[in-house]
């Protein structure tokens, strides 16, 4: 994605290190003077260790709020702007092998354009900005609730700036208060790792291709679709033969087989956070997952359903658990304005670097 | 490539057929769902849409403090096929000569299309900044009320592309891709 901003690196390290090093001594020294009794010495080390790393994850001062602030809504600005390089290599793929003087050729021209515009002018992508999807990935001892609270702010002032639109609507009154802000809104799923860094991915997910989405529950019998793999095939094929070119096509499916049928759409949303060209570790599934964007592009539907040759511009597939009474195929589509990216951060909350 | 120039008619508009591709320049007025809902729930609308085209859009638009002027930041089509029920109704009543939205649109859309001179516009989804370059001007707003991506905005436009996938002669192109593609994936299964 290239250079996207040039913080004062050498400037921060330094003030980073010194402070991390103060603070280490300090709590050395307060570690040892408790533990003097001990004898265990190293256990007054890894206690110092732990709580040093507990102060840098825990957005300690107001300084690296504001940080965090900055950092979101640059993620906000970029992932509403600019289409990651793995989707854009694929697009451009699909605009070579389209018939010339069609006009799925000519959707794809104009998508190539737009994807260039946007990123030119710094402006969304697409008007609807979707859904506003957050995967934090943080360590032990991260405060959850005081970076909802930095969320919310970074949201309103993306909204305000335009890098959002104002999406969000009280589903009883019909209210669009423009802050983007409500219950369910913006969605935020944390996961704790055990990686000493915080990483924050984001997904803007539009309601076109969210409405494509389609859950089957095996067996069906209209389909012919049994509790098998080749049940799962045929649902799947079912649900692009369905999505036609509403979805904004050539899109992407992210498919969980299992689960209930709430984790089944979460963990479907999630496959999408997989970059396009990593193999799926499993060997059936990314047989499966070949097999569905190789058929998929024999259907003729096209860009935009206008008939073509590129339908499907990748499938991603993960598989849960599932009752013995249950048998979900849950079918996220993500539409060909796929707008994702993902920060790590420093541990002063700046951007250590781009995900995508 | 066809031009299609403002003042719009009921004439040029049946001379389009499906597969093609189109510049509009001229005045548009965006509505998508809320609007659709309240002109079928029996509010008249607020303009005049005689002769006029529709858009199905939801745009960014920001209003520019001290000039209070609109600049439209982003504006590509949403999906029309939620207009269905609709659809042909603003046909039938206020007269509209073509619709733009993304999709596709059903068997009562195409019937109201054929009997009373209309087309559907095929706007490339997604596209929101081609698309929003070739708005010159907001002109007006109106519905505000319906929030800002559901109001009604009226809209210059410069060569806005679009395919004809809807004619008044009763072809669709969405048909034929849905029955084609069906037919084809028989033979996948």
């Amino acid at each position: 994605m290239g250079v996207r901003q040039r913080p004062a690196k050498k400037l921060n390290k330094k003030t980073t290190k010194k402070v991390a090093k103060k603070a280490t001594k300090k709590i050395a020294k307060k570690a040892a003077k408790k533990t003097t009794k001990k004898t265990d010495k190293n256990k007054a080390l890894k206690k110092a260790i732990k709580k040093t790393a507990k102060k840098v994850v825990a957005l300690p001062g107001l300084g690296h709020e504001v940080h965090l602030f900055n950092s979101i809504v640059e993620l906000i600005r970029i992932t509403s702007a600019e289409i990651p390089n793995d989707i854009q290599k694929v697009i451009l793929e699909a605009l070579a092998a389209e018939e010339k003087n069609t006009t799925a050729e000519y959707a794809m021209n104009i998508i190539k354009a737009n994807i260039e515009l946007a990123k030119k002018k710094s402006q969304p992508i697409c008007q609807d900005t979707g859904t506003v999807l957050f995967y934090i990935s943080h360590p032990a001892n991260f405060d959850q609730i005081k970076f909802t609270k930095i969320v919310h702010k970074a949201i309103l002032a993306s909204t305000k700036k335009g890098y959002l639109r104002q999406n969000s609507v009280d589903s009883l009154t019909g209210e669009n208060p423009g802050t983007n802000l409500g219950p369910g809104h913006p969605d935020l799923h944390f996961h704790q790792h055990t990686k000493n860094t915080v990483e924050i991915k984001l997904m803007l997910k539009g309601g076109g291709c969210e409405n494509v989405g389609a859950q089957y529950s095996l067996p069906n019998n209209e389909l012919g679709a049994g509790r098998d793999l080749d049940g799962v095939r045929k649902v799947i094929l079912d649900a692009v033969q369905k999505a036609q070119g509403k979805g904004c096509g050539p899109g992407v499916l992210g498919i969980t087989i299992g689960g209930d049928r709430g984790a089944g759409y979460v963990y479907s949303k999630e496959q999408l956070l997989r970059k396009l060209d990593d193999k799926n570790s499993n060997k059936v599934l990314a047989d499966l997952e070949k097999d569905i964007v190789e058929t998929s592009n024999k259907l003729g539907i096209g860009p935009m359903g206008f008939g073509g040759k590129t339908t499907l511009l990748g499938c991603k597939i993960g598989a849960l658990n599932r009752l013995p009474a249950s048998f979900f195929v849950s079918i996220s589509y993500m539409c060909w304005a796929y707008r994702r990216q993902g920060i790590q951060l420093k541990a002063d909350n700046s951007i250590q670097k781009w995900l995508y | 490539m066809k031009r299609l120039n403002y003042p719009f008619s009921k004439e040029q508009i049946r001379e389009l057929r499906v597969g093609d591709m189109v510049l509009i320049s001229g005045k548009l007025f965006t509505g998508r769902d809320a609007v659709h809902k309240r002109l079928h729930d029996g509010t008249k609308p607020p303009v005049e849409l005689k002769n006029q085209i529709i858009y199905h859009c939801g745009p960014v638009v920001l209003q520019d403090k001290k000039t209070k002027k609109y600049e439209v930041k982003a504006a590509g089509p949403t999906t029309s096929i939620r207009e269905e029920p609709y659809q042909w109704e603003v046909m039938r009543d206020y007269g509209i000569v073509g619709v733009i939205g993304k999709g596709g649109m059903g068997p009562k859309t195409l019937e109201g299309c054929k009997q009373y001179g209309c087309v559907y516009f095929h706007a490339i989804g997604g596209a929101a900044q081609v698309l929003a370059e070739k708005i010159k001007s907001v002109d007006s707003v109106h519905w505000l009320d319906l929030g800002s991506p559901e109001a009604i905005w009226e809209l210059s436009v410069e060569e806005f592309p679009v395919v004809v996938t809807m004619d008044a002669h009763g072809g669709s192109l969405h048909s034929k891709v849905d029955a084609d593609s069906k037919a084809a994936l028989k033979n996948f299964l």
